[in-house]
């Protein structure tokens, strides 16, 4: 270790989207190293201590190492070129890198999709279907009296949403803490979190409906009938006891996660929870929000809204945007094998998406940045190596609760931030296209201008 | 910056320098107008055209958190209604709250150069700089959210108004701000800490402070006005939406006691009461609250008109959005922010056979064609929560040509007609100098832009040139030339380039030893750090800072 250490007060981590500003690090400036980041969860400590610097191409372009400025040239050849390219991944890096980002979609009229879609899309459509009672986590913070974890493991996935937001720490008005809450967790097993919770609902695999419909019902008042528990593995007794529970709480909220989004039911599951706490509000005030991965997936749903209109799976190939999860979500387009090129930020599809949306990706020149080496960079036709955002690079990421951050680098990086790269994609690709690419056929009715 | 250009043979509407109608040239040269032009400068043939700053709109929801939930929650409204890019303008979707881009092209395709989001909370202020960022052509400002701070009521019930007044400078200033801006003010403890409840009466205890609304206003009033703020605090009353709420209206109106205060949609506090068959229904008191704001020069006012079809009602008056979940449908989004605001979101339609909507939308044309002075009762709709920005040309018609208002109130229901002084004041039609100081003159002056509104020599070259037709909603639907900072962005109706506007915003001075009162309560109660809190230059992209009223 050097004698040139420089320490940064109130660090952002963006490992999850927690986005805890609070870090306080340690940095070897000439090992470009974080040697302590103080305040950061196990998770957040293995973030800042493995992105350090290392030796490695600027680009790769077909396996041949390359500078990024050959690399933005085959890059800006391929998207100029491509009938069908394809836009993904942006959770874990700037929104000032996902505007550029959106900003090439639309100039070359490609497909502009983000991790949302195998997260939390789900809660995505079913927040457009139903709407959502929420709040800052500040506010969770001060206020909340009973708080349900549904469908999720914060103890090993968001360990501080615990301890800095949502369990242990003091409020306003929960002056105790953990003594003024109440903790609930449904889940389908037992998980490092469960011994945080006063109550445990275990669900049978499948069942998260069900049971959230049925505790809509009783929250209405209806009847239902004692076989709930063998079809859902919670008892009756115990679902009146939510019931009585949630509507004389002060403040109630309900924090989901993708064991609720992502199994049976997807959207359902999501809109049951979001209408149930929406139907709370007729007796106290009730909250509910997912809890989301990726540093800044949402802000990607954010730039993706402001500019489009809609959060995720958006395709402007049309000239305009249009959203149809489904069609236009990257799983799916791959998988049927209709796009010709694709340019993945921030992400790895290679290493989790389905076998037949891997298979296409690698018959079509791809596109990668990301400051590591991944699956998706070994089979990228170009592949740049960027500098890591929080760590290395400014700019903005929104923590879960839509809250924007800034982010306080700690120490320089050689390599260009994503930002960089794509500016100088789009500034190529823009004089290979003259403008923006206009769509060949016809306009949308009514529409002439 | 831009070009030399000389506008020609143009009748000009210039209400801040007395013009009205006049044919004269309007020359412009590196973004401002000037006297004079060398004859090589570019001219624009303005015959038969009539030529007005470009319109401002003094409160609209266009960016940020809020807006872009309710951007977020509304699929169904985009689809329908597509903005194909251009060559080099960007694409977008419309509906009651278009993408960003979408929102700056259409603002400039109906002649307006600058406009103003109008509640903001703090902590969404970095979010709504890069929304504004990508919002073309106009130059935007926020109000911000204050008065619900819980940090800003622990001062005045403590009665630390000297520390009150910088802290109030200091938020204005690190969020980057234009005005301070109250919504219901004491309402969110009410509704986020004793379920869902809210408050009603101006002397009511804001529990659990020792406070009342009415003290909070005037304690913003006091200060906006001892800081110098270019634009007074700026007025979302308690009770909005409620039959008989127009008293409110009028008692916070008094709070003012001479001193400037902007009350904000007033269509919206201008609610008498009648028994309906459930419970009261509300009835047109458009008349007393227009005499009052008639002679009371220190109070000003925007209309908030209510215009039939979609909307989006979205505000930082949670517990109103909740009452018309109950009329709106299928969704509702509520969204509170730690320590300063709640935020509500519903989908919503104005229909002209509906009691109330029709009686709202009556009560908006009634506040205009009652008021006495067109600079203190400007225009807007509240854009989108008593109708999008697209409604503006249908009602500056509706302003302009009787005729065209009695057919319109033929189709509405009849009863709330009945129930308004509508029919009172159908002879007063405005005329195109009046519509100039309602959308120009009027809201530069009363936002206390110096540049903004006018075309006298030194302005910004913000200029609109409409072709004068007897159809005023399709001359004030389609300008034939916009010149934004002396650039022609549009000509002959098209788009020729794409600008980026500024950001206005305001720093009033603060003692920065302040810090040391908010910080504490920053460690305790906010979920994020101090230090992480103010926003970072680098957010503000082009912007302008906007003097104090006074030094």
């Amino acid at each position: 270790m050097s004698d040139n250490i420089r320490t940064v007060p109130d660090a952002t981590c963006t490992f999850c989207g927690c986005v805890c500003d609070d870090i306080v690090l340690t940095v070897d400036m000439d090992s470009h190293s974080i040697t302590k980041s103080q305040n950061a969860c196990v998770l957040g400590k293995a973030w800042f201590k493995e992105h350090g610097i290392e030796e490695r191409p600027r680009a790769l372009i077909g396996g041949r190492e390359a500078s990024t400025e050959e690399g933005v040239e085959e890059a800006a050849q391929i998207l100029a070129n491509a009938r069908f390219p394809i836009i993904y991944g942006l959770s874990d890096t700037t929104c000032e890198a996902q505007r550029v980002a959106v900003a090439i979609a639309d100039m070359i009229g490609g497909n502009v999709d983000t991790t949302t879609s195998v997260c939390h899309g789900p809660s995505g459509i079913a927040f457009q279907s139903a709407g959502e009672s929420t709040a800052s986590l500040g506010e969770i913070r001060n206020r909340a009296d009973l708080v349900i974890f549904w469908g999720g493991n914060p103890a090993e996935a968001h360990p501080r949403l615990f301890t800095r937001y949502a369990v242990t720490p003091k409020g306003m008005y929960v002056p105790n803490g953990r003594k003024d809450r109440t903790i609930v967790l449904v889940d389908v097993r037992r998980t490092p979190s469960t011994p945080v919770a006063d109550i445990f609902l275990q669900v049978k695999p499948g069942s998260d409906f069900e049971v959230l419909w049925a505790l809509r019902a009783l929250v209405k008042g209806r009847r239902i009938d004692a076989s709930i528990e063998q079809r859902t593995g919670v008892s009756l007794a115990v679902l009146q006891d939510l019931v009585a529970r949630m509507k004389s709480c002060r403040f109630g909220v309900l924090l989901f996660g993708m064991g609720l989004t992502m199994t049976r039911g997807r959207h359902f599951n999501s809109g049951a929870l979001l209408a149930l706490a929406t139907d709370l509000n007729e007796f106290t005030h009730f909250v509910a929000a997912p809890v989301r991965g990726h540093g800044n997936v949402t802000g990607a749903d954010n730039v993706m809204s402001w500019q489009t209109g809609f959060p995720f799976g958006v395709n402007l190939s049309r000239g305009y945007p249009r959203f149809n999860p489904g069609e236009f979500t990257t799983v799916d387009l791959l998988s049927r094998g209709e796009v010709d090129a694709a340019l993945i930020i921030a992400s790895d599809p290679a290493s989790n998406f389905p076998k037949p949306a891997i298979e296409h990706l690698k018959r079509i020149p791809v596109i990668s940045l990301d400051p590591k080496a991944t699956i998706t960079g070994a089979l990228s036709r170009v592949a740049f190596t960027t500098a890591t955002y929080g760590i290395n690079v400014a700019g903005t990421a929104y923590r879960m609760d839509n809250v924007p951050l800034t982010l306080r680098p700690a120490f320089d990086s050689p390599y260009p931030s994503d930002e960089e790269v794509l500016t100088a994609i789009r500034s190529r690709v823009r004089e290979l296209l003259g403008g923006n690419r206009l769509p060949v056929g016809p306009l949308p009715a009514g529409k002439a201008t | 910056m831009g070009s030399l250009l000389r506008i020609v043979n143009g009748r000009v509407y210039d209400p801040a320098n007395g013009i009205d109608g006049e044919v004269r040239d309007v020359c412009i040269r590196d973004g401002r107008i000037v006297a004079d032009v060398p004859p090589e400068a570019r001219r624009i043939d303005a015959r038969g055209m009539v030529v007005m700053p470009g319109g401002i709109d003094i409160h609209c929801h266009i960016a940020g958190t809020k807006v872009n939930l309710a951007r977020k929650v509304q699929p169904e409204d985009h689809r329908h209604d597509v903005h194909l890019r251009t060559r080099f303008t960007r694409s977008g979707t419309g509906g009651s709250v278009p993408s960003t881009f979408a929102t700056g092209y259409r603002y400039a395709a109906l002649g307006y150069t600058t406009a103003m989001e109008a509640a903001v909370t703090p902590l969404g202020a970095r979010s709504t700089l890069e929304e504004l960022n990508d919002t073309p052509v106009l130059d935007k400002g926020f109000f911000v959210l204050m008065g619900n701070n819980v940090l800003l009521f622990k001062l005045l019930q403590e009665g630390r108004m000297e520390e009150f007044r910088h802290v109030l400078a200091w938020w204005l200033s690190v969020t980057r701000a234009y005005a301070p801006k109250l919504v219901n003010p004491g309402g969110d403890e009410a509704w986020k800490g004793h379920r869902n409840a809210n408050i009603t009466e101006l002397d009511a205890r804001i529990e659990p402070f020792d406070l009342t609304p009415r003290q909070v206003i005037a304690a913003f009033i006091e200060a906006a006005n001892a800081l110098g703020l270019p634009h007074p605090v700026h007025i979302h009353c308690n009770n909005l939406g409620h039959s008989g709420n127009f008293e409110t209206t009028l008692e916070t109106m008094r709070i003012a006691e001479g001193r400037r205060a902007h009350i904000t949609h007033i269509q919206f506090h201008s609610y008498g009461s009648v028994a309906g068959k459930s419970r009261d229904n509300p009835t047109s008191r458009a008349r007393d609250i227009a005499e009052f704001v008639n002679t009371h020069p220190n109070i000003s006012a925007d209309v908030g008109a209510v215009m039939f079809g979609r909307s989006t009602s979205m505000t930082a008056d949670a517990p109103l959005a909740y009452m018309l979940r109950r009329f709106g449908g299928h969704k509702w989004v509520n969204a509170d922010t730690e320590m300063e605001s709640g935020c509500g979101i519903v989908p919503f339609t104005y229909q002209d056979r509906i009691y109330t909507n029709a009686l709202q939308w009556a009560i908006g044309l009634e506040l205009f064609l009652r008021s006495e002075d067109p600079w203190r009762m400007v225009f807007s709709t509240d854009h989108p929560n008593g109708g999008t920005f697209m409604t503006y040309p249908a009602l500056i018609r509706l302003l302009m040509d009787k005729e065209y208002r009695k057919e319109q109130m033929a189709h509405v229901n009849q009863d709330a007609l009945d129930h308004s002084g509508l029919r009172e004041c159908m002879d007063r039609e405005y005329s195109l100098y009046e519509i100039a100081i309602i959308t120009r003159a009027g809201p530069a002056r009363l936002l206390g832009l110096a540049n903004k509104g006018h075309l006298g020599v030194g302005a910004d070259a913000d200029v609109t040139v409409y072709e004068d037709a007897a159809d005023k909603e399709a001359m004030f639907a389609a300008p034939r030339y916009l010149v934004k900072d002396g650039n022609l962005v549009i000509e002959d109706h098209e788009f020729r380039v794409d600008h980026v506007g500024r950001l206005l915003h305001v720093e009033p001075e603060f003692d920065s030893s302040i810090a040391q009162v908010i910080e504490p309560f920053f460690e305790d109660y906010y979920s994020i750090r101090f230090a992480n809190y103010p926003v970072h230059e680098r957010y503000l992209h082009q912007h302008e800072l906007v003097p104090m009223a006074r030094p």
